[in-house]
């Protein structure tokens, strides 16, 4: 075995100036919502969910960090500011005081970027909130590399650390229509629950398949003969553009989408990964590490379903900093770098 | 009954359930058992037949291996049978050793994770203002807490909120696992720094039954729109003569035949 040789992550940059040019600047901001590629997109689809929901259910409550404007949590609390709490920069404290909440029969919504709940408050999430099973909703932002601010923000294994976690549901939704109907969902089910979000202008992606979320369920929204792609959140865009791109090749990609990562919808993947003779290849915005590849690796090994099994995901790696289009590009999670592997999958 | 006597059948429960295990924690309940009589029999509004009642004072303890000390308090005050004291720490008992909420009546946090409860307090005593309900939360949390940041999350956050429903109760016995408290991070007066976060704070004597009283009706009735704090400066095994005296450590050592000697040096201490 080879053991890699660790060492202090430096700058691989030579100086970079004006003088270069500002024709090919692009940003990092991580206020930008993710690219949505032409499509359709809907604003603040949480935000406006949450409202919606709370119109009925007077036990919904909001709480942030501090990053409600980030996490469109301002809707909820400019529509009813007196059932908002600002929590302060204060993670821990943010999801005991949701547990505090939950215990007085609340059901409170406490949302922060992803980074910050899996790691900085874990043992809250775990202790307060899932060992009682309480109804807490986690719901963060910045899920994987949907920021280029580097790995302080870059959400890359918060599914591995979630997943781990016993009582905790955990989704990966895949846009606007989706993140809407599991707010609901979510809100629905009396238990713990960890939502991935996307914020701001979030694409339209799922409108165009007549497709409804359901908690637990894996849902097929395009059928195929060479490739079967089990993939979650905005992976499964990805994915499906990918699989119209073979499309014109003359190779069939079917797109299973699982957006719950826990539990997961075992019956359904492996009634797909049955079919015969089909690539099986789980797509993820998130490390190639204990999230939805490992997930279905597990479900099909100790169900005796032994397929060609590949990963498209996040290195095992803190992240580069930079423009999303280039992380994407570089990380392999464009349309293009995932049609192009699938491609050279299928030619091996 | 008198609190004297609630205090001293606290120790006695306690002792039993320590007998059963040569459970070293006795040191703390022994010292917080003061704090707990006054806190069952003086302060808190609570039905014993009915746990849950949702007028009830809550009571969380956030230092789960102070469970041998609730578990007596929660013995003494009708809220579990005293015969299951023979089962502290067994298999599928009701009283594990470190307290969790789904095991035991009464115990309505599962601690043992330090610095968590004062967090959960700040959230149910705004769920309790958001419901118009009068019931006040305590935190019993220790000395040892104070070092967790989150702790002080949670103390910033209940002066914001103006939490004049949240009373936190830290036992100061000045040993952690470690050591004493005072050597690691709880350095420094401790009531000036809560009132610095804007709490009314009271320092007392957690031994001294009628100081104690005094303390929990001040934290009651303060007029100010602010949490409260009591911090309690106990004596570690408080009340056993001998215990008393040894190496004061978290985790006391008691030799077997040692229980019947404090049950008995106890015994001869009971108040009328």
């Amino acid at each position: 075995m080879t053991i890699p040789h660790h060492s202090r992550r430096k700058s691989k940059y030579e100086p970079r100036t004006a003088a270069h040019g500002t024709d090919a600047v692009r940003t990092s901001a991580m206020i930008a919502s993710l690219d949505a590629e032409g499509r359709e997109t809907i604003a603040a689809p949480f935000g406006h969910a949450l409202v919606d929901l709370a119109k009925t259910r007077t036990d919904i409550v909001g709480l942030s960090a501090d990053l409600s404007k980030y996490t469109d949590l301002h809707i909820f609390a400019q529509a009813y500011p007196d059932r908002f709490y600002q929590m302060g920069m204060a993670e821990g404290l943010l999801m005991s005081a949701a547990a505090g909440l939950a215990r007085e029969g609340f059901t409170p919504f406490a949302t922060t970027y992803a980074v910050f709940a899996a790691r900085r408050a874990y043992d809250f999430i775990a202790m307060a909130i899932a060992e009682e099973n309480l109804p807490v909703k986690i719901v963060c932002a910045l899920p994987g590399l949907t920021t280029g601010y580097g790995p302080s923000h870059q959400a890359t294994e918060d599914m591995a650390i979630m997943r781990a976690m016993p009582n905790m549901v955990v989704i990966d939704p895949c846009d606007a229509v989706e993140v809407a109907q599991a707010t609901h969902a979510i809100a629905a089910y009396n238990g713990p629950a960890y939502m991935r979000l996307l914020r701001g202008q979030v694409a339209n992606v799922l409108g165009a398949y007549n497709y409804t979320f359901e908690l637990g369920r894996a849902k097929l929204l395009r059928e195929g003969g060479d490739v079967l792609i089990i993939s979650s959140g905005i992976m499964t865009m990805r994915a499906l553009d990918a699989a119209k791109v073979l499309e014109k090749d003359g190779i069939g990609v079917a797109v299973l989408h699982s957006p719950t990562i826990k539990p997961l919808d075992q019956e359904t993947i492996l009634a797909e990964a049955r079919q015969n003779g089909r690539l099986v290849v789980v797509a993820e915005n998130h490390s190639v590490t204990g999230g939805l590849g490992d997930a279905v690796a597990k479900t099909l090994m100790t169900h005796d379903v032994f397929v060609s099994l590949r990963q498209i995901g996040l290195p095992d790696e803190f992240l580069d900093a930079g423009a999303l289009p280039t992380l994407h590009d570089q990380y392999g999670i464009t349309v293009e770098r995932i049609a192009d592997q699938l491609r050279r999958w299928l030619d091996q | 009954m008198s609190l004297a006597r609630r205090a001293w059948a606290i120790r006695r429960h306690a002792l039993l359930m320590g007998e059963v295990q040569g459970q070293g924690y006795i040191g703390q309940a022994l010292g917080v058992a003061d704090v707990l009589a006054v806190s069952y029999f003086h302060a808190m509004r609570y039905r014993a037949n009915d746990p849950e009642w949702e007028g009830r004072d809550r009571f969380y303890l956030s230092i789960g291996h102070y469970a041998i000390a609730l578990y007596a308090a929660l013995i003494e005050a009708g809220i579990l049978p005293e015969d299951e004291i023979a089962t502290y720490g067994m298999d599928d008992s009701r009283l594990p050793m470190s307290g969790m909420a789904a095991y035991t009546p009464g115990m309505e946090i599962t601690g043992g994770s330090l610095g968590h409860g004062l967090g959960i307090a700040v959230g149910a005593a705004l769920g309790l203002k958001r419901k118009a309900n009068p019931a006040f939360v305590y935190n019993l949390l220790s000395d040892g807490e104070l070092g967790e940041g989150s702790t002080w999350e949670a103390v910033m956050s209940a002066t914001q909120w103006k939490l004049d429903n949240l009373i936190a109760i830290v036992d100061f016995n000045n040993q952690q696992a470690d050591g004493p408290s005072r050597a690691a991070l709880a350095q420094g007066a401790e009531a000036p720094k809560w009132e610095a976060f804007g709490w009314f704070a009271q320092e007392v004597d957690g031994n001294d039954l009628a100081a104690l009283v005094t303390a929990f009706d001040a934290a009651k009735s303060h007029p100010n729109p602010a949490p409260r704090v009591i911090i309690c400066n106990t004596k570690m095994c408080q009340g056993i003569s001998f215990l008393e005296t040894r190496e004061q450590t978290h985790f006391i050592r008691v030799e077997a035949d040692e229980w019947s000697k404090a049950l008995a040096e106890h015994e001869g201490k009971k108040p009328r």
